[in-house]
């Protein structure tokens, strides 16, 4: 952290805060989440995607939950402690989402024998 | 070094950030945690039902489609809110902040239809099987928390109405916000793991 | 050399009452609030000792009949979910509340009522838990609740609701208490205060208050999947639908591991303050200790299933997880360390406070020994659900903790009080914990590796149990005594012990520029930090005391109730689960109506 501390009484915003996107922005990301929305209901119909289907729709989730998070709730433009504050939790949750799975086999396609010891 | 007077001031804070934003942002990192339980749960059980119905059989991704459309529309809505009343223009605050709540309603009323439906003509019920039981608890306190947004969204449109909302406290608009757009994004999650993975 | 008395600055008149029941109930001062927890936790812990001591009696000879098999398991039970949330967690919250913000060089923390709140809704849940005793429902199916041992089939009637339901109040508590904590550090340190300038207590609390907030939700997630299978028929954890008991156990221990360092690291952080005031030297690699609490806090998240080596996890699973738990000792053995060469080469003044850290050190490590053992899945298979692994955690939780509570305690309750505990009654206390103690919970390893399993009401004579038993049942009476001589010692005290003036033993923070009581508003005139242990250099470069002008105005927040009827709401929502939908709907309207109040009501 800063040696002085700079304390910033609350009330003033920096100057790079006024800098908030404009609706014209807002509007741009919304429709690049709509076209996000359509293609993945788009591959999930496609039987030639079959295979591709769970990485493709973990990659586009992924883009518009982070369009969402960097831009919506404006993480991108704010100090980077509340980034740290999201981030720590949704890590740990996606590794105990991830591990847990990994427990209990939920990566086994076919289950045709109880788990090896 | 002028602290000791920026100390006596009554907002004073040692990184300059916000102590209610902080609050809730720390907040949205424990709630991450919450959802992501329900959300292993639900995957881990899935292929675990001993009878169906099975998701492939009851899920509705069409309809799904839109409402999942639909949150993210509320999303931009909400920044919209946000946006007029950091500038003063609570006339366009309210506009937003009313078609946020509406957009949420119209949401909820997706979830119970599709809970109904499921219940009433598919036999999907909590207790039928494990996917009835962790989907409705997954997606049942998601729309809990969608419902408390709507309330809070009502909230500050009735203080907008009342003449009670402007710059000076966007800060309260903008926690809602946060709040809004987390239910959102955690949407976006379960879209994918729960409706269109199966 | 003592610091110079500080001159009482006019204060705000103060339009509300002092004294009197009103204001203890309204109070949102961290300080008032930190000595309800204490009183609190501290009446729970003697509950917990009851029940651990009847315990210890029915166990002091074979095929005894002091009480029967299910009362047994309950006093199992609730003895360990006292102690950890009623007793440990909140003892470590009294702390948190007095001298985080004291030691910041804050006027209070982030949060006043939000603190409140966290304080009522405790309050609230450790009274709804122990009133089972009364409708004779006492929870009887061990502190971490197994499935399915706790479905409704096997556990019919209300005592698993008391535990389930009083849980999830007490994370409430909990989380609320955390929020508040993780931005008062952040947010309220004095200026000139960076983080390696902080105050090791106030980096465990930190530290802590992160594992609470990412802990909790998930034995939540556990609780509500609990909730749902007796309260609606689910079958998360029921076999007969697909269910799985083994989730229970890893949800559960993805919290319930965090929470064994949620229970030792407010414990450790008392000890890194005490241990370098009363060797007159700094902390030994105060940045070794920071980074070594960091990394034990988020490693902690990653060995979880140490407590499953016995379900059958499978060789992959049990060897990652074992790595993971022999590297978590690695960064305690580098606080032990530190801590040691802290006292090495210092000018040692041996305060009762000093002694109980230094038994701290002792005890943490003969615990920390135990369970490395522990973190070996062959070695485990001998020592799970024996009375060895009671030994271990014991050692840690009791020989750690609860030391260093008791550190913590003789340390700062002249700051408190504005007197000094006895320390001739302080000495007594210390010997005879140290007698009782390793007297209870020493021959708890033999018996373990003897064959001596976990949570039997009772055992046959012949096995070789009945004398080990006999000594543990003595050293627990001994242990009654030494807690009878600290009682005196505080009550004697907190009116007759001798005035301790603001810093009695010559210390190193901030806390101690203050007056003992500190006024309402802590500091005059918010001081400026220059260093590390800032007020042991002031006084050593000659600087005087800090700053404190004679006519300070300082606006208080204003006192609430809303705290309280929000906490009340909430209580009477998990009563109304248990007996009545329509009083949890009311209890939920409640609960609103108090959060409406509280968010509309004029800023203090």
């Amino acid at each position: 952290m800063s040696e002085a501390a700079h304390s910033t009484p609350q009330g003033e915003h920096p100057a790079k805060e006024h800098a908030h996107p404009g609706a014209g922005e807002y509007l741009r990301i919304a429709a690049i989440l709509t076209v996000i929305t359509a293609v993945e209901v788009a591959v999930f119909y496609i039987p030639a995607m079959a295979q591709w289907l769970v990485p493709t729709l973990l990659v586009l989730s992924a883009v518009k939950f982070v369009l969402v998070v960097m831009f919506y709730m404006h993480l991108k433009f704010d100090h980077p402690t509340f980034s740290w504050l999201f981030t720590l939790g949704l890590t740990i949750a996606a590794g105990i989402i991830i591990s847990l799975m990994l427990l209990f086999d939920a990566f086994v396609r076919f289950h045709n024998m109880h788990p090896a010891g | 070094m002028a602290t000791a007077a920026a100390a006596a001031d009554h907002h004073y804070t040692t990184t300059g950030l916000n102590s209610r934003k902080m609050l809730f942002w720390t907040f949205l990192g424990s709630e991450c945690m919450f959802f992501g339980s329900l959300i292993s749960t639900y995957l881990v059980y899935k292929n675990h039902s001993t009878t169906g119905p099975y998701p492939h059989e009851v899920l509705n991704i069409p309809l799904t489609s839109i409402s999942a459309f639909v949150l993210l529309m509320s999303s931009l809505t909400m920044v919209l809110a946000l946006a007029g009343v950091q500038r003063d223009r609570i006339g366009q605050a309210k506009l937003w902040l009313a078609a946020t709540a509406f957009l949420g309603m119209i949401f909820i009323g997706n979830q119970v239809y599709e809970f109904h439906h499921f219940v009433t003509s598919e036999g999907l019920t909590l207790q039928k099987n494990l996917f009835g039981a962790s989907f409705f608890v997954l997606t049942g306190f998601h729309g809990a928390h969608v419902t408390v947004g709507v309330i809070w969204l009502l909230s500050l449109l009735i203080m907008a109405f009342s003449g009670k909302l402007s710059s000076k406290n966007s800060l309260d608009v903008e926690i809602a916000g946060l709040y809004w757009h987390f239910v959102d994004i955690v949407w976006i999650g379960i879209f994918t793991l729960i409706y269109l993975i199966q | 050399m003592t610091s110079v008395a500080v001159p009482a600055p006019h204060v705000a008149a103060a339009a509300h009452a002092k004294t009197g029941l009103w204001s203890w109930i309204t109070t949102v001062d961290h300080k008032r609030i930190g000595i309800l927890y204490f009183v609190t936790a501290f009446i729970f812990f003697l509950a917990g000792g009851i029940e651990a001591t009847m315990m210890r009696i029915q166990l002091a000879a074979p095929n005894a009949t002091f009480v029967d098999a299910r009362t047994f398991n309950a006093l199992f039970t609730m003895h360990g979910t006292t102690m950890v949330f009623l007793a440990l967690m909140p003892l470590s919250a009294a702390f948190f509340n007095f001298v985080v913000p004291l030691q910041l060089g804050a006027r209070d923390v982030a949060f006043p009522r939000l603190n409140a709140f966290s304080y009522w809704v405790f309050l609230l849940g450790g009274l709804f838990l122990n009133s089972s005793w009364l409708f004779k429902a006492a929870p009887d199916t061990g502190w971490f609740g197994y499935a399915n041992l706790t479905s409704k089939t096997f556990s019919p009637g209300h005592a698993v609701d008391f535990w389930m339901l009083g849980l999830q109040i007490l994370g409430i508590a909990s989380l609320a208490a955390a929020f508040n904590f993780i931005v008062t550090i952040l947010n309220l340190r004095a200026p000139g205060m960076t983080f390696m300038r902080m105050p090791i207590f106030c980096w465990m609390t930190l530290v802590t208050s992160f594992l609470i907030i990412l802990a909790f939700p998930v034995i939540t997630v556990a609780l509500v999947l609990l909730m749902f299978d007796r309260f609606t028929g689910t079958s998360f954890f029921v076999p007969a639908g697909g269910g799985d008991p083994v989730l229970w156990q890893h949800l559960f221990w993805i919290f319930g591991h965090p929470e064994v360092y949620i229970l030792i690291l407010p414990a450790m952080g008392i000890v890194s303050e005490v241990l370098p005031t009363f060797s007159r030297k700094p902390l030994f690699g105060y940045p070794f200790v920071v980074y070594s609490g960091l990394f034990i806090g988020i490693l902690g998240f990653g060995v979880w299933s140490h407590h499953m080596f016995s379900v059958g996890l499978g060789p992959i699973a049990d060897s990652v997880f074992a790595i993971t738990t022999m590297l978590i000792a690695i960064p305690t053995g580098v606080k032990i360390f530190n801590w040691i060469a802290t006292l090495w080469g210092g000018h040692i003044r041996p305060t009762t406070a000093f002694h109980f850290a230094v038994g701290f050190i002792a005890m943490f490590i003969l615990g920390g020994l135990s369970g490395i053992e522990h973190a070996s899945p062959p070695a485990d298979l001998q020592q799970t659900d024996t009375y060895f692994v009671v030994a271990h955690f014991h050692y840690v939780l009791f020989g750690g903790t609860i030391l260093g509570i008791f550190a913590g305690i003789y340390y700062w309750f002249p700051k408190v009080t504005g007197r000094l505990l006895s320390e001739g009654l302080g000495k007594i206390h210390f010997w005879l914990t140290m007698l009782g103690f390793n007297l209870t919970f020493f021959p708890m390893h033999l018996l373990g590796l003897w064959g001596m399993p976990r949570r039997i009401y009772t055992y046959d004579k012949g096995l070789g149990f009945d004398t080990l038993n006999l000594v543990c049942t003595i050293g627990a009476f001994v242990l009654v005594i030494s807690t009878l001589v600290f009682i005196v010692n505080m009550l004697k005290s907190i009116r007759g012990g001798k005035p301790s003036g603001p810093d009695p033993w010559d210390a190193r923070t901030i806390e101690w520029s203050i007056p003992s009581p500190p006024p309402e508003y802590n500091f005059a005139e918010i001081p400026t930090i220059e260093h590390r242990d800032d007020l042991w250099e002031r006084k050593r470069s000659g600087k005087g005391p800090y700053p404190q002008p004679a006519n300070a105005h300082v606006h208080m927040p204003n006192p609430s109730y809303w705290p309280l009827v929000t906490a009340i709401g909430i209580l009477l929502f998990f009563i109304g689960l248990m007996l009545s939908i329509y009083l949890a709907i009311f209890g939920f309207v409640f609960t609103a109506f108090g959060i409406y109040r509280w968010a509309f009501e004029p800023a203090g």
